[in-house]
């Protein structure tokens, strides 16, 4: 890098420097990761969101996602394997007033944090979380992932994963997530507005962002070059808004269907904590009626 | 929300309802559980009065997700605790070395029955001893303290609070379910009669802060979510900025800290009660239910015209090292009795160290140790020591 470049680099910060501990860097993402990507759309997202920096926290849990937390200048919390939500869940109740952004791979939040996934979604409680799906265990050298497609190779299934992977935005949405919608790493702009989306809803929501990652899967799966691979995303994702996500399963061989899928109301956790506990509902099973009801669900 | 926080007065419960009160007075006001016999009435205690006091009940659906949780509301500044006992417990691991990691105060109750596996769930046990020492993976200390009644289930339960406040550690309140489920007089004081320790906030601007810098006590001021501060928190070995750094050197500054951290102030957490220990030439040595048979059979003993001794350890980690090294040079034996095969007395033979005889009375749990067992264990002793 000659001196004049270094110098221009100094004299203008970056303008996502504010929100990054660029002490930390350089980062130790691979060339030609999603994930890079995806950091950037969140930190987009994040100061689109206008929500004031103090009041917004970043929990992970461990993979290569799960880096995130350790990169963002914002209270950052990187947690254990699989247990970010419950962390994040802790965390938002006790400060109500704080936004909670949950960032982290598919093996940690749908294989080892999937029950806890679940059980977040259907009680409401109000996160925004982030699922960075690279198809694999990325940081620990490539093996088999919920999402793994059927047939690719891992280092754990060296012929061909023998398991069918699980459609993530149809589990989120059937467990209550109030936001559903899924992008790859490409689609910076309508990836971005998701996240701001997701951020300002009160509430569950999911966004899946379909990343490549050229060093522990697309190595295995004949597709070593990275930008190869990312024209392999680009190419086969097809925009379908709104559509039930049950028919928005992955399919490699016709096309990565993305798109926002759900977008409605349901009252959080706490809401629902509150008004129980001023006992305005009376007893079950009368309150039932009484309750909120959300509005038709947009995918309906 | 216009419940009371400490409902002052005298009051006839169990030791789990009082384990609850104990906590709202010291301020808790987050609760994740899990249920579990036999910790659910605790459970049952906080759903009932968090509501009423502003605070936060939530049922996870884990004892894994409870234990996160706790950490998360810690983060979130608020007082945070669990209840559970030997399964849960185990689930429970992963995330109480989190907290050690990442010094987060909180506490969390284990009303222990017998195991291992399911066990005995109804029945006694305190077989969990060293797994609250030991039971998350790599080198770390918290602290454990054991009450013996439904009074010291109020009491410690405050106590609990307040050394993981001070110290920022996870404490584990040692209960068994004798002690969990009797029912006793229990008085609550006063709300101003009531010590409270609150963690040290930083004073510094956040620019400024380092996360993991401590202060002479080796305690580092924590900085909440929503503060300002925008820290750094991981279960990564990290540096005094909060950040992961793989190498030896920094494992070796931060383990060493957390260490230290309860080692050096082990003379001013440690707490124990003494019975005619002076010019005694046999000391037993009890906790939780146990120490109260142990209580009997010593006094029997004394009745007898032996010249017996106890100690209730109150605080079981970090372990009395001193009083112990210090007191087998002035006795014939120690006798450790406790429901278990043979735990804690590990830990008095350690400190014994071959200066008097140590020798375990105890069983596989179940029931509780029976004074008679324990007075034959001391005439046995002295017998053998003579
Ligand atoms: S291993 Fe894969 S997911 Fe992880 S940083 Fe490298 S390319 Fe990205």
């Amino acid at each position: 890098m000659s001196a004049q470049r270094r110098k221009k680099k100094t004299s203008q910060p970056h303008p996502q420097d504010e929100l990054l501990r660029t002490d930390r860097l350089p980062h130790i993402w691979c060339p030609g990761c999603g994930i890079g990507t995806a950091f950037s759309c969140v930190i987009t997202a994040i100061k689109k969101s206008e929500i004031p920096l103090d009041d917004i926290a970043m929990v992970s849990g461990i993979g290569c996602t799960g880096r995130m937390a350790g990169y963002i200048k914002l209270d950052s919390f990187h947690t254990t394997h699989g247990r970010a939500i419950p962390f994040a869940t802790g965390l938002k109740l006790a400060h109500p007033e704080g936004s909670v952004i949950v960032t982290s791979g598919d093996g940690d939040l749908l294989a080892i944090g999937g029950n806890h996934f679940i059980h977040a979604a259907r009680r409401n409680i109000d996160l925004t979380v982030i699922c960075v799906n690279n198809f694999n265990y990325g940081m620990t050298g490539g093996q088999q992932a919920p999402s793994t497609p059927f047939g690719a190779k891992t280092t754990t299934s060296p012929i061909g994963s023998p398991e069918q992977p699980f459609n993530f935005c149809a589990l989120a949405a059937a467990c209550g997530a109030v936001y559903v919608a899924r992008w790859t790493a490409l689609h910076i702009r309508r990836l971005t507005v998701s996240i701001t989306e997701a951020m300002k809803k009160p509430g569950f929501s999911f966004v899946e962002i379909l990343s490549p990652c050229p060093t522990s899967f697309g190595r295995r799966n004949r597709i070593r070059n990275p930008l190869e691979l990312v024209q392999f995303y680009h190419e086969r994702s097809v925009i379908r808004n709104n559509i039930d996500p049950q028919e928005a399963a992955l399919d490699f061989n016709n096309n990565l269907v993305v798109g926002k899928f759900v977008d409605t109301e349901r009252p959080t956790f706490l809401d629902s904590y509150r008004l129980i506990n001023r006992r305005e509902l009376g007893d079950w099973p009368a309150l039932e009626p009484k309750v909120p009801i959300p509005d038709k669900q947009v995918s309906g | 929300m216009s419940g009371q926080a400490v409902l002052t007065g005298i009051h006839f419960i169990n030791g789990d309802e009082a384990c609850c009160e104990g906590a709202l007075a010291a301020g808790c006001r987050f609760f994740a559980g899990y249920p579990i016999t036999p910790a659910t009435e605790i459970a049952e205690g906080m759903s009932r009065r968090l509501p009423e006091v502003g605070g936060i009940y939530i049922q996870m659906e884990d004892e894994l997700a409870a234990m996160a949780a706790v950490l998360g509301g810690s983060w979130g500044g608020a007082k945070a605790m669990t209840s559970t006992s030997g399964p849960g417990f185990s689930l429970m691991m992963e995330n109480i070395g989190l907290g050690a990691c990442t010094e987060t105060p909180c506490v969390v109750c284990n009303v222990q029955r017998a195991g291992p596996s399911t066990g005995l769930p109804t029945l006694v046990g305190q077989a969990d001893m060293m797994q609250a020492r030991w039971g998350s993976h790599g080198d770390y200390e918290i602290i454990a303290i054991s009450p013996s009644s439904p009074q010291e289930m109020f009491d410690f339960t405050i106590k609990a609070f307040n050394l993981a406040e001070q110290y920022r550690v996870p404490v584990m309140i040692m209960a068994d379910e004798v002690v969990g489920h009797m029912t006793e007089r229990v008085l609550i004081p006063p709300a101003k009669g009531i010590k409270i320790v609150n963690r040290k906030k930083p004073s510094i601007s956040p620019k400024k802060y380092m996360p993991y810098k401590p202060d002479s006590d080796y305690v580092t001021p924590m900085a909440n979510f929503g503060d300002g501060y925008h820290m750094h928190v991981t279960g990564l070995t990290h540096d005094e900025r909060g950040y992961p750094v793989m190498d030896s050197a920094t494992q070796e500054q931060m383990i060493s800290r957390l260490v230290k951290k309860i080692r050096n102030n082990a003379e001013k957490i440690i707490d124990y009660d003494a019975y005619h220990i002076e010019n005694a030439d046999v000391v037993v040595v009890a906790y939780g239910i146990s120490a109260r048979s142990a209580k009997r059979a010593v006094m029997d003993a004394r009745e007898n015209g032996i010249k017996a001794g106890f100690i209730k350890l109150n605080t079981v980690w970090p372990f009395p090292e001193k009083l112990f090294n210090e007191l087998a040079g002035n006795v014939k034996a120690m006798i450790m009795a406790e429901i278990n095969m043979g735990q804690m007395v590990l830990e008095l033979e350690r400190c014994a160290a071959g200066q008097c005889l140590v020798r375990l009375v105890s069983h596989a749990g179940g029931a509780i140790i029976k004074p008679r067992s324990i007075l034959e264990a001391i005439q046995a002793t002295l017998k053998e020591s003579s």
